[in-house]
């Protein structure tokens, strides 16, 4: 596999929310608007890489029997650390994340990343691997966040182009699965004409 | 009184599925009969209640004492593997049907996000039911842990009993599956909005 389609197989082939369903949660809790799932993907990539990277490292030296609650321990000191840093530089898409930050560490996307690709490769290639998957999260998170904040406040990337309201379902709790069902089924049409 | 409506807050006004998104893995993942959502329910009450009353012990005697709140993630998860292994022993000791019966699930618990999801809003949370907001005892939260995870049961029973129903019905093509799952999911949310402002 070239350097190149390791990274681009997370995008489209393998997208870990509209192929792989994988950290759904975050997906539909942060995405009221372009800007916050934007924010919660980038927050996520950054976990990812490190996270892959470093367990590709480790991994020759984990028994097998407990490699699960150690790479679990390792992805939430990544968290951890992501979660100050946003903390300190990015105090208000911090407080808007709130929870979701610290619950990337049970975000399926990550464990899911390092047994299945970084266990098993070298650590550039993990680190790739964890950039396209976290390129992916991130595309699908503000594709469904524009979605929303279009139809639900008439905006785009919190600049209004409508006076008044919009239609405020989809900016509220049912709105985010509906605009997923919706953004999944055109994503299945485009990746069945493109193969 | 107070209980009273943390209880309806939690199972109904603030659903953790269907209005805070935390736990839907296996909301859509195991939902697809009705036994299996009970038996998923079930354990991740029983996982909730327990790792709540331990995760507030150990941040409240712990954490808190030596300053070293910015653990919190990283302790919890490590209390919440571990009862999860503790759960699985036990039971494969004393009830092997149940532990049949639930199977592959309950590793699963470890990473679904409503156990530390819980755990994390008790401690970092201020609550006001009907008072002055504060930090909830340790009798609240295990009140608040326990309603929190019979809404997630109550929500997956339900959407398992209408996907039961779906499975009967002719769906267009490129909604089959997880997609028609979605929609119908942000219907049962729908319903769940009527509930707001009740408390």
């Amino acid at each position: 596999m070239s350097k190149l389609s390791i990274v681009t197989k997370g995008i489209i082939k393998e997208n870990p929310i509209l192929v792989l369903l994988l950290g759904t949660c975050p997906t539909l809790g942060t995405t009221t608007s372009a800007i916050n799932g934007m924010g919660m993907g980038l927050a996520t990539t950054a976990v990812l890489i490190l996270s892959n990277m470093f367990i590709s490292m480790i991994a020759g030296y984990i028994p097998a029997k407990v490699r699960i609650p150690s790479y679990i321990v390792v992805i939430a000191a990544f968290v951890t650390i992501v979660q100050f840093i946003m903390q300190a530089y990015m105090p208000s898409l911090y407080a808007t994340l709130g929870l979701f930050i610290p619950l990337i560490v049970v975000n399926c996307i990550v464990l899911g990343r390092a047994e299945a690709f970084a266990s098993k490769n070298n650590v550039l290639d993990s680190g790739l691997d964890g950039l396209g998957m976290g390129l992916g999260f991130t595309c699908a998170l503000t594709v469904l966040g524009l979605v929303r904040e279009i139809l639900g406040s008439g905006s785009a990337f919190g600049h209004k182009f409508i006076d008044g309201d919009g239609i405020l379902i989809f900016v509220l709790a049912p709105g985010a699965f509906i605009a997923l069902a919706y953004i999944m089924v055109l994503f299945n049409k485009f990746k069945s004409k493109i193969s | 009184m107070e209980y009273i409506i943390i209880i309806i807050s939690a199972v109904f006004v603030n659903n953790i599925l269907l209005s805070q998104f935390l736990g839907i893995c296996p909301f859509l993942g195991v939902s697809n009969k009705v036994n299996t959502a009970v038996g998923m329910s079930g354990a991740v009450c029983f996982v909730i209640g327990v790792s709540t009353f331990f995760t507030y012990l150990l941040n409240k005697y712990l954490l808190v004492p030596l300053g070293i709140e910015f653990m919190q993630t990283v302790a919890f998860i490590v209390v919440i593997a571990a009862l999860v292994q503790m759960v699985e022993i036990i039971l494969k000791k004393i009830s092997p049907s149940l532990y049949q019966a639930l199977g592959i699930y309950l590793p699963l618990i470890t990473t679904n996000c409503a156990v530390l999801g819980v755990a994390l809003i008790v401690v970092t949370k201020e609550f006001s039911f009907g008072g002055e907001p504060h930090m909830m005892n340790l009798a609240e939260s295990m009140v608040y842990a326990v309603s929190t995870a019979l809404g997630y049961g109550l929500a997956m029973i339900l959407f398992a009993g209408m996907r039961e129903q779906l499975e009967l019905s002719d769906v267009p093509e490129s909604f089959k599956g997880i997609p028609i799952a979605l929609v119908t999911a942000g219907i049962l949310a729908t319903a769940f909005m009527g509930f707001s402002g009740l408390v």
